[in-house]
């Protein structure tokens, strides 16, 4: 399959400028700054159809149009890589492998809503890949492609790489931008939305990485190009973080509408050891479960939604018969109550109980109604929060005790797992 | 002062590239955590000097983020990551395995300083499980026979420092 944002990971020279610039790297940006308008661009961004590929899938043109250019404030754009969705971690390789690429995509986005200071916010434990980000910035600044006048134009760009302290929340982008201002990072009632009122109080725009990549080639290469991968409401490739129980974990870049099993089976080759397949989390560990019949189901937006989960990041995780499933639920309630920043009381609250109901039926000491319990408390957690870390939390846990009650009913009743959790490392 | 002359100037190069001087917080509690290996109080006093921001709201960011440990550690803090993907590729099994070796439990520092074992939510190297960070470096898809070259490494290394 063709790769577009992968194409040259496997060159290690390719986190330098030159190597970059001599696989056409920074010609897109030029193309944008001599001949489009800003306008033109927004509107050559929205035709291409790139949807934001952190995990919500908004319009990445239309966001841009969103941005006010008459408050006399500056703009900003931040490219989100606080990476931190559990089964996601395809941003890290596009920063470690290709940092240019992505430096380039936040400057046509930055041109496209007048920006002139964007920052890179990068969760803090990958001080690697920021290290890389770093250098190549500092590349690009020593050929004057960043800073003042850049490329003979009078459009001047300055970026920023802010590391993070380790939290999930900070990947919501309000948060994100508490964080960036140096406050703990707690997410913001919208609206206002950050195009109006965001960071410093001033419009801002917040962009995944990947998405941010995927300008270069939309540029270079048209929106017919562009078009030519995916489908007609989700356009383009994707990268898919394949993790779990499978022969081949790995990140793979494929054009979206592509079937999960030609990713499981083909790329992923098969579940592990030749263990059978118990379920899939196809969007990121706050997205509902499939099951083994919907194998088939195509990894676009839509698709994916009427097959009754999300594409979110597109970290596809793979679990097999070894796994209790109320251990999988427990291992993913322990990361949300401790990822909840505390404002909200539903989630704050309400996790925290769903962590303890959860281990103590993993634990033996289930009770009679606890999964009623666990269904209510999600059910006054869901839509009552102001950022989508509560309804992330909920998500998972009511489609595994949909799907899955019986051995919830099992563990409580038994006081131990119906299929005894046995995962050991090599 | 504990933050040495080197952090102070990574800290205040930082500083002036924002337009508030909040914003230096987070680079600088990050510096200050490089340099010491924890955070404290005292710490805090000295990176709300060095960047003009009241003490309070360096105590407050710090209380948030979870990266920075906020007691001394031993010299090298191994953060195993016992999310869901680590998990179905046998993390809590290696965590077992590295409690054996080390001789300690979760959350514990071995006697000589040498090792803190803690675990951490997902590190965002799902593909690449199981793992653990050591510093600012990702040990992947990691084995029995890798775990035991990782720690003779970092003990020697450790021997030959201290020479």
């Amino acid at each position: 399959m063709e790769q577009v944002l992968f194409k040259y990971i496997q060159d290690p020279d390719q986190i330098k400028l030159d190597r970059y610039v001599e696989h056409g790297g920074y010609q897109a940006i030029q193309k944008v700054l001599k001949e489009y308008k800003r306008e033109e661009l927004i509107e050559t961004v929205k035709k291409s159809g790139v949807r934001g590929r952190g995990g919500a899938g908004f319009p990445a043109g239309l966001k841009w149009s969103f941005v006010p250019q008459n408050l006399g404030k500056p703009i900003y754009l931040c490219c989100n890589a606080d990476e931190s969705e559990p089964g996601t971690c395809k941003d890290r390789v596009l920063m470690e492998r290709d940092p240019h690429q992505v430096i380039e995509g936040i400057m046509i986005a930055s041109y496209a809503i007048n920006c002139h200071t964007a920052f890179i916010y990068v969760r803090g434990e990958f001080m690697y890949p920021a290290s890389c980000l770093e250098k190549a910035i500092d590349e690009a600044y020593d050929k004057g492609y960043l800073g003042k006048g850049i490329f003979g134009t009078d459009y001047d760009l300055d970026i920023i790489v802010h590391t993070g302290g380790g939290a999930y929340i900070c990947g919501e982008e309000t948060a994100l931008l508490s964080s960036l201002e140096g406050d703990r990072g707690l997410s913001r009632i919208r609206p206002p939305f950050p195009a109006v009122k965001g960071l410093y109080g001033c419009p801002t725009v917040v962009n995944n990485v990947e998405t941010l990549a995927s300008l270069v080639g939309i540029i270079n290469h048209g929106i017919d190009w562009y078009r030519g991968f995916g489908t007609e409401k989700s356009p383009g490739t994707k990268i898919f973080s394949l993790s779990g129980n499978v022969n081949k974990p790995g990140n793979y870049e494929i054009p979206l509408g592509t079937p999960l099993s030609y990713v499981i089976n083909e790329l992923g080759g098969g579940i592990e050891d030749g263990h059978q397949l118990k379920a899939i989390i196809p969007g990121g560990s706050s997205t509902p479960l499939l099951m083994p019949d919907q194998i088939d189901t195509p990894l676009d937006y839509e698709a994916v939604v009427e097959a009754g989960s999300m594409l979110g990041s597109g970290a596809i995780i793979v679990i097999d018969e070894r796994a209790c499933m109320v251990w999988v639920a427990m291992k993913l309630i322990n990361f949300y109550a401790h990822e909840s920043c505390g404002k909200c009381t539903p989630c704050r609250e309400g996790t925290a109980w769903l962590k303890r109901i959860i281990n103590r039926i993993e634990h033996g000491e289930g009770r009679p109604g606890d999964i009623d319990l666990i269904l209510d408390i999600c059910n006054n957690i869901m839509g009552r929060t102001i950022c989508p870390l509560g309804d992330a939390a909920v998500m998972p846990i009511e489609s595994i005790i949909k799907h899955f009650r019986n051995e919830f009913e099992y563990h409580i009743e038994h006081k131990k797992c119906m299929v005894e959790t046995s995962y050991t490392f090599k | 002062m504990i933050l040495n002359e080197a952090t102070v100037r990574e800290i205040k190069k930082r500083a002036v590239r924002y337009p508030s001087r909040r914003s230096a917080i987070l680079p600088a509690l990050t510096a200050a955590y490089k340099q010491v290996g924890h955070l404290d109080a005292e710490i805090y006093r000295e990176l709300a000097r060095v960047i003009d921001v009241p003490y309070v709201e360096v105590a407050e960011a710090a209380s948030f983020y979870t990266m920075f440990p906020k007691e001394e550690v031993g010299t090298y803090l191994i953060q195993v990551c016992h999310n869901i993907s680590c998990s179905l590729r046998g993390a809590d099994n290696m965590i077992e395995y590295l409690e054996e070796k080390l001789g300690i439990k979760l959350g514990d520092t071995t006697p000589d300083k040498m090792f803190t074992l803690i675990s951490v939510e997902c590190l965002g190297c799902c593909a690449n499980a199981p793992m653990f960070q050591i510093d600012d470096k990702y040990y992947e898809d990691l084995t029995r026979e890798k775990i035991d070259k990782i720690i003779d490494d970092l003990r020697a290394r450790a021997e030959k420092d201290s020479k």
